[in-house]
């Protein structure tokens, strides 16, 4: 868990072969932290293909009508937000996401525990689990509009079994790997099924739990974005849809970029959760 | 071989063994093995390596119940491994008080604490802490239920030799203190001679040698008594003096 990091020091003088030139010192001394470049560096390419994105768009070379350059994009952004069409937008398709995800989250842990914790829940739901997880679940659109109709019902449907399998998975894994040793002291405390699961399984299999989130609400977002494909009268997915058949190219593109925000926001949720949850994982820190 | 656990009948015992027998995989560990630690002694386990310490007192703990014969023990048992087995995501204040029903948890951490020398480390991750502190944090969780029995396995095996010497002092004193019975398994004679009111050496499967250690503490290493027991104990486990073991 924790992660050791060793330094080696040249014990001998560089060979004669060295590229080292003479008398330069010691052969490969590496003052730590200064040869890496700051991690700020990392902008320099995102911002380089902005604005070579912008140039090409203004001086013609990428056609408007293909992709607007992204002043376009941001102007398009701007009146959507103020003609009153972008919020309700993101608030339904948040919606669906979030109704989705708690389900799912709720069943896909639950579903763990079970599995985790009891040879009779292993071997009677694990398998339907592991059948469910090879299943493409794009796939069952189609029967999720026979079944339940075209409203939110399907939507919500497909994000609840594309969150529950990724959060099932790692999860269930988690328990199983949480340290029998650790289970005996639980034992000799007289720690009851209740305080083993509270104090032992738990937090043991929390890491990987917290992976499991993290992937489940990635599948979430791009479940929702299939599922707004299809027969939607509101929400993001319902813009770019209509958009399209005005060829308002910019709106396309503008909603593609909500999208990945609202995911990337999501996920840094998780992840400020995760830096929250496990600090204990960081042990020797200042 | 069905579980079978008995509750202790005669008083004044904290550890009651009668004819127990445990194989693995058909394999024969312990075989009509007798035992008996009465309340407050302190008894230390020798034996080879794969000799069965373990096994037997795994048994005592009651984390294995398929075995033959009789185990009884005291109404409450503790036990400190060999690592100190603190909860990684818990403070180590609350890994020592882990299930203890009490009204103030923090104060029963740390007056545990403070007993091992590790007052104000309550705060502290599990792993902040150095080997031969963890070890103590994991004395502290034994130590703060008052158990009528304590079993020790191999604790100090991992610890530098300084850092043992003071964890043997420590050991001594919460032992004259609180009074449980103790089964201490080591690897180490002098470890044994040192500290205990009795010495076993388990041989296939039951004790093949015993004998009181009838010593004042703290005894002298160089203690002529201490140095027969010591060759006496040292060809038990077939290692001859003059060479190798
Ligand atoms: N769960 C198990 N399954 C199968 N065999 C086991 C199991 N636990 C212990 N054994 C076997 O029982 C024997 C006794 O093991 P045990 O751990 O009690 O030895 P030990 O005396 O504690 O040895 P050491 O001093 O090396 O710790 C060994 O041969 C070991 O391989
Ligand atoms: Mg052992």
């Amino acid at each position: 868990m924790l992660s050791l990091s060793t330094r080696r020091r040249p014990l001998s003088p560089p060979a004669p072969d060295s590229t080292v030139p003479e008398g330069r010192g010691p052969a490969r001394r590496r003052p730590a932290g200064r040869t890496d470049p700051p991690a700020r560096h990392r902008w320099i390419s995102p911002l380089a293909l902005l604005l070579t994105w912008q140039a090409g768009s203004a001086v013609g070379l990428i056609p408007e009508r293909l992709l607007p350059g992204p002043s376009t994009i941001a102007a398009t952004g701007l009146e959507l937000l103020r003609d009153g069409t972008l919020l309700p937008a993101i608030g339904t398709s948040l919606q669906r996401v979030l109704i989705g995800f708690g389900i799912g989250a709720a069943a896909g842990t639950v579903l763990a525990v079970a599995t985790g914790l009891s040879r009779w829940g292993e071997n009677l739901l694990d398998p339907p689990m592991q059948m469910l997880r090879t299943l493409p679940i794009f796939g069952l659109i189609p029967l999720f509009i026979l079944w339940f109709g075209i409203g939110e019902l399907p939507k919500v449907a497909l994000v609840v079994i594309a969150v529950v399998i990724p959060l099932y998975v790692n999860t269930y894994a988690g328990i199983r790997g949480v340290d029998a040793r650790f289970h005996e002291v639980a034992r000799v405390v007289g720690l009851g099924r209740a305080g083993t699961l509270r104090h032992v399984v738990l937090p043991g299999a929390l890491p990987n739990l917290l992976v499991g989130l993290r992937l489940s609400l990635g599948s979430a977002w791009l479940a929702l974005i299939v599922a707004e494909q299809i027969n939607v009268d509101e929400g993001l997915g319902f813009m770019i849809n209509s958009a399209r058949e005005f060829l308002r190219t910019d709106i396309v593109v503008f909603g593609l970029i909500v999208y990945s925000l609202l995911g990337l926001a999501t996920d840094s949720l998780v992840r400020l959760l995760e830096r929250k949850a496990l600090v204990w994982r960081r042990g020797l820190r200042p | 071989m069905a579980p079978r656990t008995a509750t202790l009948t005669t008083a004044g015992e904290a550890a009651a063994v009668r004819g127990v027998h445990k194989a693995f995989d058909g394999r024969t560990v312990l075989d009509d093995l007798d035992l008996t630690i009465v309340e407050g002694e302190f008894v230390a386990l020798l034996g080879r390596s794969g000799s069965g310490k373990s096994t037997l007192l795994r048994l005592l703990a009651g984390l294995d119940l398929e075995h033959g014969g009789d185990v009884g023990t005291a109404d409450s048992v503790m036990v400190a491994f060999q690592e100190p087995r603190l909860l990684p995501w818990k403070k180590v204040g609350a890994n020592v008080v882990l299930g203890l029903d009490t009204d103030d948890p923090r104060g029963r951490a740390s007056s545990a604490l403070g007993e091992v020398g590790l007052a104000g480390h309550a705060d502290a991750w599990p792993a902040t802490l150095s080997g031969g502190e963890a070890q103590r944090a994991s004395l502290a969780r034994a130590l703060v239920r008052d158990p009528g029995l304590l079993l020790l396995d191999e604790p100090f095996g991992a610890l530098d030799a300084l850092t043992r010497a003071t964890m043997h002092d420590l050991v001594l004193r919460l032992w004259e203190q609180h009074r449980p019975g103790v089964l201490l398994v080591t690897h180490d004679v002098d470890e044994a001679l040192q500290l205990a009111d009795r010495a076993l050496v388990l041989t296939d499967g039951r004790i093949s040698w015993e004998s009181a250690i009838d010593l004042e503490r703290p005894r002298h290493r160089q203690d002529p008594r201490l140095l027969d027991l010591r060759t006496e104990i040292l060809a038990e486990l077939g290692v001859d003096m003059n060479g190798t073991p």
